[in-house]
């Protein structure tokens, strides 16, 4: 049995990515700050991860204003959700594939 | 990729999605000292109400003295302040030792859940003790700490679903059983909590 890439996301192969979409998966939104506590990463690489999962159209924003500042909130879309499952599936046919 | 960087991959989504959904920052010790405090509180309410002079179980006073009530209601208070400020302030230090802080989406989903059952327990035991209907204050009390448990057991370890279920059969035995309520008030409030305190804390600490 050859093993199907088709559902691997070349997306997810980047970490923060795949945890991003993890915690978005789990919640129904989550803000910047959050995500920065809990990955324990940068602002700049948080910043262009979320930028390209915007881009692919996997996550949306919510910009508003708490207190006059500005408050980021991201939230998955019926897309990304999809290609999570997808990859996840394909990184389970990964492991059943070397099992054999 | 090999297997096991995939299942590292995968423990690590897992691990995520329960760290950001679920607060975990409770610490087991906090559950064993909050049951001690509890149990003092109900020894200083039977001290108070049965006293020391009298024998065969006759009471020294009666609950229905109004003095006396206000003087439990006191002590119920400085416990439920004293667990409070050490539930806090052990989460703190938990959370802060895994570089976590405790205000963050999954404990206020916690607050949000558990806070409407309190609150509203809260309010009816104020309103029965202020209309001088003491009977079911214990119970009530019981009841709806259970409930609040049971509804904030989504976000947090998933033992506080027993926790709760317990609290509230120990509620309904209550108002079963009259006069022995303080017995059941200390066994769900004292012995649970370091029960479960203890369970926590072999579990996961």
């Amino acid at each position: 049995m050859s093993l199907d890439w088709s559902l691997y996301d070349k997306m997810f192969e980047n970490r923060v990515r795949l945890q991003i979409m993890s915690v978005l998966l789990a919640n129904d939104d989550y803000d910047f700050n959050g995500l920065k506590d809990l990955l324990q990463v940068t602002d700049g690489n948080l910043a262009s991860n979320l930028k390209s999962l915007e881009k692919e159209g996997y996550i949306e924003i919510f910009k508003s204003f708490v207190d006059r500042k500005p408050h980021t909130r991201y939230s998955k879309t019926a897309k990304g959700q999809k290609a999570f499952e997808n990859h996840l599936l394909a990184l389970e046919n990964l492991i059943k594939q070397q099992q054999k | 990729m090999n297997q096991n960087d995939v299942l590292k991959e995968i423990g690590q989504i897992r691990s995520l999605m329960e760290r950001s959904s679920k607060f975990l920052s409770i610490s087991g010790l906090s559950g064993v000292l909050i049951g001690l405090y509890a149990l003092l509180g109900a020894f200083a309410g039977y001290y108070m109400v049965y006293g020391f002079n009298s024998q065969f179980g006759y009471r020294d006073y009666y609950v229905t003295n109004s003095f006396v009530v206000y003087k439990l209601a006191g002590i119920a208070a400085c416990v439920l302040v004293a667990s409070l400020l050490t539930g806090l302030w052990m989460a703190r230090w938990k959370a802060g030792r895994a570089g976590q802080s405790i205000w963050n989406a999954a404990s206020k989903s916690l607050l949000y859940a558990v806070g409407i059952p309190l609150l509203t327990g809260g309010l009816l035991s104020c309103i029965l003790m202020l209309r001088g209907d003491y009977s079911m204050i214990a119970s009530s009390l019981l009841v709806f700490y259970g409930l609040a448990l049971c509804a904030g057991s989504t976000f947090t370890f998933k033992e506080i679903r027993w926790l709760g279920i317990l609290e509230i059969l120990l509620g309904l035995l209550a108002l079963c059983f009259p006069g022995y309520r303080l017995w059941f008030w200390a066994m769900g409030f004292g012995v649970l909590h370091i029960v479960y305190g203890i369970i926590v804390h072999k579990r996961y600490e």
